[in-house]
């Protein structure tokens, strides 16, 4: 393979899988740690009546109004999912369970009526992202990777992701000791009198941008993986919180690129016609490492 | 003078989390130095500091915090929460429990500073613990848990400090060290306020007693508030045997 046809066909998907993988293991590891790995399930099925709104209204399948619908579902569902808690007096998986579903369904039902669906964003690109369609044409070689005319002209999936992932890292390292105390016991957060609501909300938001940004590079179904796997396999690989959180992020990158490059690329290199979806791959491979973590886990716990 | 500020007063203070309060029409005014709160199960204690501390809302009635607001407060009064809403198995050393407490004073990201790393093994120390200072929290006994959370609450350098039953299921060792805690801050003119389940201790480890049956049932000095009558008042009238210098033996209701 030469370097024109990596960087127009590989280059793009791969960067995205590695943003994606990154943020998501990151967030993820947070969401693991509060012992709200449904929040990260709930919030990326609970942004879609979001995207298709921004989607109807702007008739655009551009970042901007998409992730703007995606913030504001996300934000109604979080207040949704409190209120159920409260007036119904379900205990939360429930609250959230029964939430996130409905907004998902309402989404679906606004894919339809909207027409979104016929045009663009279609179901498939949904459900299980569409990581081999980001194509950078305008690529000829490795000078392409300093001449901004070509860099201007990636796609803008790409964009989103890389902006979600920076502000993820700088808002994660900028509240890095109140992210811990809030993960590990929120209660006393509120009574140091630290902002937990502005925090926790803060959170959800990023995990919503992320789930949005991710959903189509891997779709929103398997972007629950990369939130979930890396955070959960570095969950019983460590005792310490940087190591989970930092660790996680690179095992989230390590996983989308090893599942990309294996669905693909890998074995046309070696010379195979086998191609698989990239996403599928992904997801496999994140479970493949939660097993792995288990198996080391339980070496370590003895050990300690 | 703050030592003359009551640490905390209560009025008509109501938490419900169904239908019946937990807590009724409360008001309470604690005294300067160590209070203990006893009822039997379920008659609020936990509930009650956790409204005072504002981690619950309230149907009614107000707080008050060593004279001020509640939210005047944050930050300025030390806790200890119950061993059993603790998550053992978090990624965090017994240093790392302790060093939360500087989260708000101390900057948000970077390296810990220097001056809450000291603080945070000065109180670890003080609890007999330094020797475990990098130990993940989930690999200390019970009793080292809760010493390493009553060096957090120590940490914190506060004024008022609430304990959610500290003696709860601890050893003898740590026993002691709470209870020379619990007298050093007394001294320094600090106030403690402690859910407390030991009928037979209550009396050498504090100076004043809330008892509490979702109502207030006696509050004030033990000589007054910590009688026979009062304590079989507040556990419903199972108490079997009771006196100065006499081991309580009580059966509770239900």
């Amino acid at each position: 393979m030469d370097a024109a046809s990596f960087l127009q066909l590989d280059l793009p998907p791969l960067l995205a899988a590695l943003l994606a993988g990154a943020t998501c293991g990151l967030l993820g590891s947070l969401l693991v740690l509060r012992r709200e790995s449904l929040v990260a399930d709930a919030l990326s099925h609970a942004v879609l009546p979001g995207i298709v709104l921004g989607f109807a209204l702007t008739g655009l399948r551009a970042g901007l109004p998409m992730l703007g619908g995606a913030l504001v579902a996300a934000l109604l569902a979080v207040a949704a999912i409190g209120m159920v808690q409260r007036w119904a007096r379900l205990e939360a998986g429930a609250a959230t369970g029964a939430v996130f579903t409905v907004f998902f369904a309402v989404g679906l039902l606004g894919l339809e009526v909207s027409g979104a669906r016929s045009v663009d964003l279609d179901l498939d690109c949904v459900l299980f992202g569409q990581l081999e369609t980001l194509v950078w044409p305008q690529a000829t070689g490795w000078g392409s990777l300093v001449d901004p005319a070509a860099l201007a002209a990636l796609p803008r999936q790409l964009g989103l992701m890389a902006v979600v992932a920076a502000v993820s890292a700088v808002a994660v390292a900028v509240c890095w000791r109140p992210l811990k105390l809030l993960c590990f016991d929120a209660g006393y957060a509120a009574v140091l009198g630290l902002p937990v609501r502005a925090l926790e909300t803060g959170l959800a938001l990023l995990v919503a941008a992320a789930a949005v940004a991710a959903f189509e590079s891997v779709g929103s179904i398997l972007v629950v993986a990369l939130l979930v796997c890396p955070a959960a396999a570095m969950r019983l690989l460590t005792d310490r919180f940087g190591t989970q959180v930092l660790g996680g992020a690179a095992l989230g990158a390590g996983l989308a690129a090893l599942g990309y490059g294996l669905a693909g690329p890998l074995p046309a290199a070696l010379g195979s016609a086998l191609s698989v979806n990239a996403a599928g791959m992904i997801g496999t491979l994140g479970g493949v490492a939660v097993a792995l973590a288990a198996l080391l886990g339980r070496h370590r716990a003895a050990a300690g | 003078m703050r030592a003359s500020v009551p640490p905390i007063e209560t009025t008509g203070l109501t938490v419900a989390y169904g239908p019946n309060p937990a807590v009724e029409d409360v008001t309470w005014t604690a005294a300067p130095g160590l209070t203990a709160i006893v009822g039997p199960n379920g008659a609020g204690k936990s509930t009650l500091l956790r409204a005072i501390l504002g981690l619950i809302p309230v149907r009614g009635g107000s707080v008050r915090i060593l004279g001020e607001a509640p939210a005047a407060m944050r930050g300025r009064v030390g806790w200890l929460p119950q061993r059993a809403a603790v998550d053992w198995d978090f990624p965090a050393s017994a240093l790392d429990v302790v060093a939360m407490a500087g989260t708000r004073r101390a900057r948000w990201f970077g390296p810990l500073p220097r001056a809450e790393r000291e603080a945070a093994r000065a109180a670890l120390a003080e609890v007999g613990m330094a020797d475990y200072a990098d130990r993940q929290i989930g690999r200390l006994s019970g009793g080292q848990q809760q010493r390493v959370f009553l060096a957090r609450a120590l940490a914190q350098d506060a004024q008022l400090v609430l304990m959610d039953e500290p003696f709860a299921a601890v050893d003898a060792a740590t026993e002691s060290a709470i209870v020379a805690i619990l007298r050093r801050l007394g001294a320094e003119g600090r106030s403690v306020v402690a859910v407390h389940h030991d009928l037979a201790t209550v009396r050498d480890y504090f100076d004043q007693v809330l008892l509490l049956n979702r109502r207030v049932v006696a509050a004030g000095p033990m000589d007054t508030a910590f009688t026979a009558e009062t304590v079989a008042a507040a556990y419903g009238g199972k108490l079997l045997r009771f006196g100065a210098g006499e081991t309580a033996v009580l059966a509770e209701a239900g």
